[in-house]
């Protein structure tokens, strides 16, 4: 097997720097030292079928209906199959999961027919299985997290929030074992895009309750004995070491799946997690250190991968305190945020500058982008709004958790509102759980935040900041963004339903009760030999379709 | 001996009960908590996680239900883990952390005793300015320095060992190295410091005077008073070593009981926080006993009192 191509260019920067000063004689006696004569883990795995994943850290559970992180959403991506499986290039379209064919009457009546498939335990995959899924998620004393990404089934909300205990009311029935119909509350055309998300997973009944009740948030069946439907099973499962699954013989596609198995490293560090890409232990990293993403850039790193993400960064303004209650203001706050600037020379990790909250890729969805960078009207607007050149404007403190990203783009911010605007702000930085609350608490008068899209519809988005949503951090009230935003849940036209929603997204924009400022991007080394890979803005993978060149 | 150790164990009872209660209230006044997430969760959710997890009773009962969980050994579920409870973490844990503690403690000896005594002896010369200067480096670097450094060069470079993880006796090198060296530095200068006192004690020039040779004066004699200062560190030291170190767990991927430590904290786990906090409180306690029996063995003009 030859080496890994791209080993010796991808040293890091000071590893370069500290190759200059190595004798020569020394970095020979190096390279004929090197791996590069045998083969590393990462041939190895390939030889075997084995993807070999940075994933981050350890996920705090596997529970589909019990884990909120992304390092878990991953892992049980690959365990267990939903209706709805994530198509492998576009999130934004269906892709047959257990349903093999679904139909919906007027979007609100959606009538799924389940495929012969197995546990693997054995036992059939059935309609049930989903009902009981979604019982258990909703269950007030398991107390999900994700409960809500269910209340758009009819009743559902009533029955976590425990109005109904009768399970029978909430919109899900199986007709046969085989048929599930699931009515909702409102008509969701994209409602495919909604279930593929890990809360509307099915368990395997038997396998929970065998382990304790089955709304017990400390049921262990995970680590007792992981039951699942999907392509891959789990195979072992260390603690912040490894999480390894192999393929699923019983899976009901099991013939394209390509891979023999997947290993999840929790690796945390994300320098140890690039020198272990450099010394090929990964076929793929989680994250790629900050200061190494520019250097990678410049000289066309063939591993670097920068996909679009589905998050916006923004600042979030507290409307309720002035001179923020002022639009004017907000207004002229936003435009002198130079955010091509921004991203180029502070970020620096290739995203995007943004121009609306909802970030781009929604097929259909092309909101009136706004202003962002123009220092004479923002001077103006700030005069209009009785501070010319920043005079008597009171100070005030901008907010974010501590990270060095957050503060180098505070920083930069704060220098540009004070060279363009005359304004002189504090920044402060908060530990993460202290920043919570206090943004929480409404304690706070401009604060960071990043906002990452549930499913691909501008509404997980623009939802947030409807008056009665408890993530309207901004405390942002405006009676005809609500009802804009509520009627488009009415409109069965898909279309008109888009455009209802941008009209909303331009009341934001207008009003800017946020400050958007760049859309995130996942940056990755990928080894090049891993295909089927694709830029997903969901950054949510069918592994089965992964195989090596 | 054993009255000694029986007195040492019924003073460490007021002492861990201190620790713990200092513990369960400043953990409660810390802002934030454990169900704080960046997307808020609904009012009733977390009532629901309140009540399941036992917040929502009164402190005081808090306090002593935690403090009877701890003594009887029944840990509750914890809040960052759902499933697991602080028993399973540190038994998965802390034999990782042990087994790490312990090659690093052998590489810290290893490599300190042996320079610190040559220093001392031959003191003033290259043989002394050469690994003190080195050991000032040692001290002075930190482990999240050296760590990357060495898996630069064995792992990236040379290819010899694996960057991270835990799973073959070669995974063991690099954290044991980079946290022994750490350790190696202190040992070597304190060595040497006990070591030039005890050369300078009358005893020494009687064994001289006897006709002692020089290795006999300096390995046999000196050493058994020069080593002193070392044992002394060594205690806390050793405390901290075998309970885990956060940045060498970090750096390479090793699965040990110092990250959750810190882990707890970040997460507000109230449970997680209080059980590793005694851990470490009782392992520190134990550390010193024995530091201090050893002591008394090494030192005829000491007694246990």
């Amino acid at each position: 097997m030859a080496c890994f191509p791209n080993r010796l260019p991808l040293l890091q920067a000071h590893q370069i720097i500290a190759m200059k000063t190595v004798k020569p004689t020394l970095s020979l006696l190096l390279f004929l030292l090197s791996p590069c004569l045998f083969a590393t883990p990462a041939d190895d795995a390939i030889k075997k079928g084995i993807l070999l994943l940075g994933n981050g850290s350890e996920p705090h559970s596997l529970d589909p209906h019990i884990n909120s992180s992304m390092n878990g959403h991953h892992v049980i991506m690959s365990l267990i199959e939903g209706l709805i499986a994530p198509h492998p290039t576009d999130d934004s379209l269906p892709h047959p999961g257990i349903a093999y064919k679904w139909e919906n009457e007027k979007n609100t009546v959606w009538t799924f027919h389940l495929r012969e498939t197995h546990w693997t335990n054995g036992e059939p995959v059935t309609a049930h299985d989903f009902i009981y899924g979604f019982k258990r998620i909703l269950s007030p004393r398991l107390g999900s997290q994700y409960a809500e990404m269910l209340f758009s089934m009819k009743n559902a909300k009533a029955f976590n929030e425990g109005e109904i205990t009768d399970f029978a009311k909430v919109g899900a029935r199986a007709l046969n074992d085989h048929t599930l119909q699931i009515t909702l509350k409102d008509p969701i055309p994209y409602f495919y895009n909604i279930i593929k998300h890990t809360s509307w997973f099915p368990v395997n009944r038997r396998t929970v309750e065998k382990y304790g009740e089955m709304d017990d948030p400390s049921n262990n069946w995970i680590r007792e004995e992981y039951v699942g439907n999907g392509p891959f099973k789990l195979k072992n499962w260390q603690m912040n070491q490894i999480i390894e699954v192999e393929k699923n013989p019983g899976y009901w596609d099991s013939d394209s799946i390509k891979l023999n198995g997947i290993k999840f490293f929790p690796i945390v560090s994300e320098n140890t997690e690039n020198q272990m890409f450099d010394a090929g232990g990964l076929h793929l990293t989680y994250q790629v250190p900050a200061d190494l993403v520019p250097v990678y850039l410049e000289r066309n790193e063939p591993t670097l991968r920068i996909d679009p993400y589905l998050g916006t960064y923004y600042y979030v303004l507290n409307v309720t305190v002035p001179p923020l209650n002022d639009p004017n203001v907000r207004k002229a706050l936003s435009l002198a945020i130079n955010r091509k600037s921004l991203v180029r020379r502070v970020t620096q990790r290739g995203e995007l500058p943004a121009t609306s909250f909802t970030p781009p890729g929604i097929s259909g969805y092309v909101p009136e982008p706004m202003e962002t960078f123009n220092p004479k009207r923002a001077r103006e607007l700030l005069a209009e709004a009785g501070y010319p050149e920043g005079k008597g404007f009171p100070k005030f403190t901008l907010l974010f958790n501590t990270l060095e990203r957050h503060k180098a783009i505070a920083e930069a911010i704060q220098q540009m509102w004070n060279q363009i605007l005359g304004i002189d702000i504090e920044i402060r930085n908060q530990e993460w759980k202290v920043f919570i609350d206090t943004v929480a608490a409404g304690d706070y008068q401009i604060a960071r935040k990043g906002w990452i899209g549930d499913y691909m519809y501008p509404d997980t988005f623009l939802r947030i900041l409807k008056s009665d949503s408890g993530q309207n951090d901004p405390m942002y009230f405006n009676p005809e963004y609500d009802s804009l935003v509520d009627s488009s849940y009415m409109e069965n036209d898909d279309r008109k339903r888009l455009d209802i929603l941008a009209k909303a997204e331009s009341i934001i924009l207008d009003e800017l009760p946020i400050i958007p400022i760049y859309y995130y991007v996942k940056d990755h080394r990928i080894d090049l030999r891993v295909k089927g890979w694709h830029p997903t803005p969901m950054d949510v993978r069918n592994y089965k379709n992964v195989y090596f060149e | 001996m054993l009255r000694f150790i029986l007195i040492r164990l019924g003073q460490a009872i007021p002492i861990l009960l201190a620790i713990y209660t200092i513990t369960f209230f400043m953990v409660r006044a810390a802002p934030g908590g454990p169900f704080s997430q960046e997307r808020k969760v609904a009012p009733h959710i977390l009532e629901q996680q309140m009540e399941y997890y036992g917040f929502n009773d009164p402190t005081y009962i808090q306090y002593f239900r935690t403090l009877w969980q701890h003594i009887s050994f029944d840990f509750p579920p914890l809040t960052s883990y759902p499933g697991l409870t602080s028993k399973d973490i540190i038994q998965d844990t802390f034999p990782v952390s042990l087994e790490l503690g312990l090659l690093a403690m052998f590489v810290s000896l290893a490599i300190g005793l042996p320079v610190g005594i040559l220093a001392s002896a031959k003191k003033n010369s290259l043989l002394d300015y050469a690994p003190m200067s080195f050991s000032m480096i040692g001290i002075c670097l930190p482990t999240f320095v050296i760590g990357p450094l060495l898996a630069l060069l064995f792992g990236v470079w040379l290819g010899w060992l694996n960057i991270s993880g835990w799973f073959s006796w070669s995974d063991r090198i690099l954290p044991a190295l980079t946290l022994g060296l750490f350790y190696a530095a202190y040992i070597a200068r304190l060595t040497r410091g006990g070591m030039l006192e005890a050369l300078n004690m009358d005893y020494i020039r009687s064994a001289r005077a006897k006709g002692a040779s020089e290795t006999t004066v300096v390995l046999v004699h000196a050493l058994r008073g020069g080593i002193m200062p070392v044992i002394s560190f060594f205690g806390p030291a050793l405390a901290g070593l075998i309970s885990g170190s956060f940045v060498v767990e970090t750096i390479f991927q090793v699965p040990g009981l110092g990250r959750h430590f810190i882990q707890a904290a970040l997460s507000r786990d109230h449970s997680l926080i209080l059980s590793t906090v005694l851990f470490y409180a009782a392992l520190i306690i134990i550390a010193n006993m024995i530091v201090d029996i050893v002591q008394v063995m090494l030192n005829p003009k000491l007694r246990y009192g």
